[in-house]
């Protein structure tokens, strides 16, 4: 059989960032892929060494505009840790609720991305429009949809009002009432369904042995959510990771899909056991010698930063390993084997963000 | 730093990364930085349970480090990520993208070590 070399990227119809894939496809199969990264890379771990750390914050949150409140966490818990500083009881779960709302529309946008990739728009539109109400939450409570700002090292800068939060609650009501009605759409559709099931295969073993994160882990039954770890206000609230089994694309989304519920209920654990007091503890002279190494849980999986403080106000090294550079190499298992038809399904199942990848 | 953290050099890291692998360790990342003169830290990260054991290898810069990518195939990324941004070599490394992952071959600057030229690739 002849072999024929495919290029699937960097730009295609399917794919929001530039990623390339060479793809040696035999008779309709793949064979064998080969990535080709470094279209979009930023260097931002670089800027650690002329930025200051409070600085870093902004640089942080820009890796991924759609993780972009739980970067700016995960950089702020690590610098937390570094100095010392006990944040505010208040400020953790002010930080459980933005991250929640943003696990919650980074997966509807991936739904409805998803549902585009084969070919539903209708579906696609139905997701995005729920995805609206959180949107609007973000800009109304802190000024912005997308890169909402809030994190300060030690705590944060914006409080929610009780008006604020009752209006969450309300508006996260239709958000559940609506996502609820697309749940045999994604879930028991035959046509979904026909595209997704044992689409993407990748056993319980090989997830956990090739480093998958996220629902890409979770979609093959491994229950590893960082969450658990109970940085932050998580501690506090009641949850389990939400695992599906079959390994395959269907149960990815199906993943995604069930963690939209799960955040809505987060959300009204955070606002019913949100404390009074500060938003912030000051914060005073500069991050001493040490190193940090610090894990949280994005939307698209476990997210790793490690920092190194070298005694002045700028960090010595600052190092993001992001979701989805851990799930390429998972990728890179799936997709021998597959049809050429499927390779865009599969591809958009691990939910690549290829700025996040390169940094 | 939390979790274990055990000391390695570039004669026993493979060794010791096998048994992590066979201890069920998840392989999660490396991370880098400099160490002193010529030197790079590597510390590989592992999580089992959600608990983390860290290897730290402190090792020359302008000689090859053992890749472990053999042993973990994820490692492969990140390995040729810090062939890119150190400009350490690694060998045996499954799939070497010869310091052109991120970069483009005409780039001469080592990007995370300062003032230091390389030749641009052929």
């Amino acid at each position: 059989m002849a072999t024929t070399v495919i290029p699937f990227g960097p730009q295609h119809p399917v794919l929001p960032e530039p990623v390339h894939l060479t793809l040696k496809v035999e008779d309709e199969i793949v064979k064998e892929a080969i990535p080709a990264l470094g279209y979009v890379h930023r260097g931002l771990e670089k800027l650690a060494e002329i930025r200051d750390y409070h600085q870093m914050i902004t640089v942080c949150e820009r890796v991924c505009g759609i993780c972009s409140m739980i970067h700016g966490t995960c950089y702020s818990q690590s610098i937390e840790e570094l100095m010392g500083i006990e944040v505010p009881a208040r400020a953790e779960m002010l930080r459980v609720i933005w991250s929640e709302l943003h696990r919650m529309h980074s997966h509807l946008l991936w739904l409805g991305l998803f549902a585009d990739a084969f070919g539903f728009e209708a579906l696609f539109m139905q997701f995005w429009k729920v995805r609206e109400r959180i949107m609007d939450i973000n800009e109304a409570t802190a000024g912005s949809r997308v890169i909402v700002s809030v994190n300060i090292i030690g705590g944060v800068r914006t409080d929610l009002s009780p008006d604020q939060l009752r209006w969450i609650l309300s508006e996260l009501e239709i958000v559940e009432k609506e996502v609820r009605e697309m749940q045999d759409t994604i879930m028991n559709d035959y046509s979904v369904k026909a595209r997704t099931v044992g689409v993407g295969y990748m056993s319980k073993d090989d997830a956990y042995i090739l480093g998958a994160a996220g629902p890409t882990l979770r979609g093959s039954g491994v229950a590893s959510d960082m969450r658990m770890l109970g940085y932050g206000a998580y501690s506090e609230l009641d949850f389990e990771p939400v695992i599906e089994t079959s390994g395959d694309c269907w149960a990815r989304s199906a993943v995604r899909f069930r963690e939209v519920g799960q955040s809505i209920d987060l959300v009204r654990q955070a606002i019913s056991k949100l404390p009074e007091g500060d938003l912030a503890a000051k914060v005073k002279g500069n991050p001493p010698e040490g190193e940090v190494y610090m894990r949280v849980e994005q939307p698209r999986g476990e997210c790793v930063y490690y920092i190194r403080g070298n005694g002045t106000k700028h960090l010595d090294r600052l190092r993001i390993r992001t979701p989805t550079f851990a799930n390429i190499p998972p990728l890179l298992h799936m997709l021998p084997g597959c049809e050429l038809a499927d390779v865009p399904v599969i591809v958009l199942a691990i939910d690549p963000c290829i700025s996040c990848t390169e940094r | 730093m939390q979790g274990k953290i055990i000391d390695v050099t570039i004669d026993n890291i493979v060794g010791e990364v096998m048994n992590m692998k066979n201890d069920g360790q998840r392989f999660v990342t490396f991370s880098t930085y400099q160490e002193g003169e010529g030197k790079i830290g590597i510390l590989y990260h592992f999580d089992k349970d959600y608990e983390d054991t860290h290897l730290r290898l402190v090792a020359d810069m302008d000689k090859p480090i053992p890749s472990v990518s053999g042993v973990y195939f994820a490692a492969l990324l990140v390995e040729n990520e810090i062939r890119d941004q150190w400009d350490v070599k690694f060998d045996g490394l499954v799939l070497d993208f010869n310091r052109t992952l991120y970069l483009d071959p005409e780039v001469t600057q080592v990007p995370l070590v300062s003032n230091v030229k390389i030749a641009p690739k052929k």
